[in-house]
């Protein structure tokens, strides 16, 4: 886990392609306090994008790192609101 | 101190209580023009029926939703078929008219062709782990995305009302759909 934030909960999406990754990291996240951090695994390359895509145009939401493991795309979105 | 007004409006200036309600009235549709800019809107048309078709109108509706859009799908002609129980689940990949098919049109045509195609698109779907037509639209329908049955075209085609899956709006329009698109940031026509 990386040093800056703590990981409140982890989404596993791994397989699942778009707009799965999004739609899903989405419904997980509006379970989350303000402030708390969400974690998604995803198999899909275009995750990287989207995801921060939907981060950047989404209100309440921000992408705290991302991380090109082996097959694994990880994310870290912090609920903002 | 006197609460006369000796400098008492004239006939035609609007009273003190008028001009009160002026104010809450204004105040009232200030505050209704504010929450209107609240979210953005998406309102998309889907016309087409075909399974390579259905695809887009559902991802970027669930999409928009993710990304907090209010968003309307207005279902009319063969994308009504999206909506429908029975026939979203067996929805057609025609195999003529696509020069990317690897079968040339002249073969492509021939009868039971179509169901070829299909079949191999729902394999790829199947081994690429994409969503399915019915759960991108039970997804979307989670998500608050308003799909509506255009009322003209189920008519038209011999729909019911009750064929169509549970949260889909019936009894509209191309007004309904019109108004959508004039208050929606991103209309697309699908």
């Amino acid at each position: 886990m990386s040093a800056e934030f703590d990981i409140t909960e982890t989404l596993d999406v791994k397989g699942a392609s778009c707009p799965m990754p999004v739609v899903k990291a989405k419904s997980a996240i509006d379970e989350l306090s303000e402030g708390e951090v969400l974690e998604v695994l995803a198999t899909d390359p275009g995750s990287m994008s989207d995801i921060d895509g939907w981060a950047s145009g989404t209100e309440g939401v921000e992408l705290v790192d991302q991380e090109e493991g082996d097959d694994v795309f990880k994310h870290y979105v912090r609920k903002t609101e | 101190m006197s609460t006369d007004t000796p400098d008492a409006p004239a006939d035609d200036a609007p009273s003190r209580a008028e001009l009160a309600a002026r104010v809450d009235e204004l105040e009232d549709a200030l505050a209704e023009a504010t929450s209107d800019d609240d979210g953005k809107k998406m309102s998309i048309i889907a016309t087409k029926g075909t399974l390579d078709m259905a695809y887009p109108p559902l991802i970027l509706a669930s999409t928009a939703a993710a990304f907090g859009y209010d968003v309307t799908v207005f279902h009319t002609f063969w994308g009504l078929d999206i909506l429908h129980e029975e026939r979203s689940k067996n929805l057609k990949l025609s195999s003529v008219g696509n020069p990317n098919m690897p079968v040339p049109n002249a073969v492509a045509a021939l009868p039971g062709m179509d169901r070829v195609t299909t079949k191999m698109m729902e394999k790829k779907i199947a081994d690429n782990d994409t969503a399915t037509i019915e759960e991108l639209l039970e997804t979307s329908l989670d998500m608050g995305v308003e799909f509506q049955a255009c009322q003209m075209t189920i008519d038209l085609m011999g729909y019911d009302e009750a064929d169509f899956y549970d949260g889909v709006t019936t009894g509209v329009g191309a007004a309904t759909a019109l108004q959508d698109m004039a208050d929606a940031d991103i209309q697309l026509l699908v």
